[in-house]
């Protein structure tokens, strides 16, 4: 499997084909069924943000690591309108009674790092990043495997 | 549409057998509010066990699939929400009021059972 998987958002199945590419690449890096499932409803909010509010973009998965840890990253990136006040989008109901409005701040509490880029006119960028610890033991294989 | 739909007795039961889209979920709304006043149902149970995510938009869709039915005279059961689906809602803070849940199809026939003929012996 490659640790990167790109998903071209457009229309309403994209979002299923995202959380399928979530879910796997997920199970892939070792991520726990719970965390698979966190990330891909974290996915599956940003994907319908793109669709409901500017039609088409793109979301990246990639495979991350540092010394201690692996990690999935998602950049979810659309050339829409941008939004208008970053801070506003990421309280809870900002969008009101429509019942809309709960996806950033739902899909920020599901993962461990979470970055909106947005300007009016440029379009708006969301990373976001599971990290999955490595245990002691997992550490010490890492550590011969790479001699 | 990959939903089975079963009648038993006065229950409908909504089985999803896999992930859907948007577009399917709200199809499924419909036709179970429709279905519940044509089959004069008064239970209706929406079996999530397939479903491995449960998103903003499905929750929102499942509670008005509730509120729906019981307009319709109905009871709804959501069962077999699976456990990291169950973790990943909490996490997200969604809001499934006034939804009722049950663990399996049994427990949410013997939920709505307990529901509609409350205190008569010889019910069903």
């Amino acid at each position: 499997m490659r640790d990167e998987v790109r998903v071209t958002i457009g229309a309403d199945e994209d979002l299923v084909s995202a959380r399928a590419e979530a879910r796997a690449l997920a199970d892939h890096l070792g991520f726990s069924r719970t965390d698979a499932t966190l990330i891909a409803t974290a996915i599956s909010e940003i994907a319908r943000n793109i669709v409901v509010h500017v039609g088409t973009g793109e979301i990246v998965l990639r495979a991350i690591e540092d010394e201690r840890r692996r990690g999935l990253a998602v950049i979810a990136h659309d050339a829409g309108p941008g939004i208008r006040d970053v801070q506003a989008a990421l309280r809870d109901g900002y969008a009101g009674d429509s019942g809309l409005g709960l996806g950033l701040p739902g899909a920020r509490r599901l993962m461990d790092e979470f970055e909106i880029v947005s300007e009016p006119g440029c379009g708006t960028t969301v990373t976001m990043t599971k990290w999955h610890m490595l245990d002691e033991l997992e550490m010490l294989r890492e550590r011969r495997r790479r001699g | 549409m990959s939903v089975a739909i079963l009648h038993h007795g006065e229950y409908v039961i909504a089985s999803i057998q896999s992930d859907l889209s948007d577009r399917e979920v709200m199809a499924l709304r419909d036709d179970l509010a429709n279905r519940v006043g044509e089959r004069r149902a008064r239970g209706l149970i929406v079996d999530v066990a397939a479903l491995d995510v449960i998103d903003s938009f499905v929750a929102r869709a499942l509670r008005t699939i509730a509120e729906t039915t019981q307009m319709r005279g109905a009871e709804t059961v959501i069962v077999g929400i699976q456990p990291d689906v169950a973790i990943a809602m909490v996490q997200f803070r969604l809001n499934l009021e006034p939804l009722r849940a049950a663990l399996d199809l049994d427990e949410g026939i013997q939920i709505l059972d307990r529901l509609l003929h409350r205190g008569s012996p010889d019910a069903r």
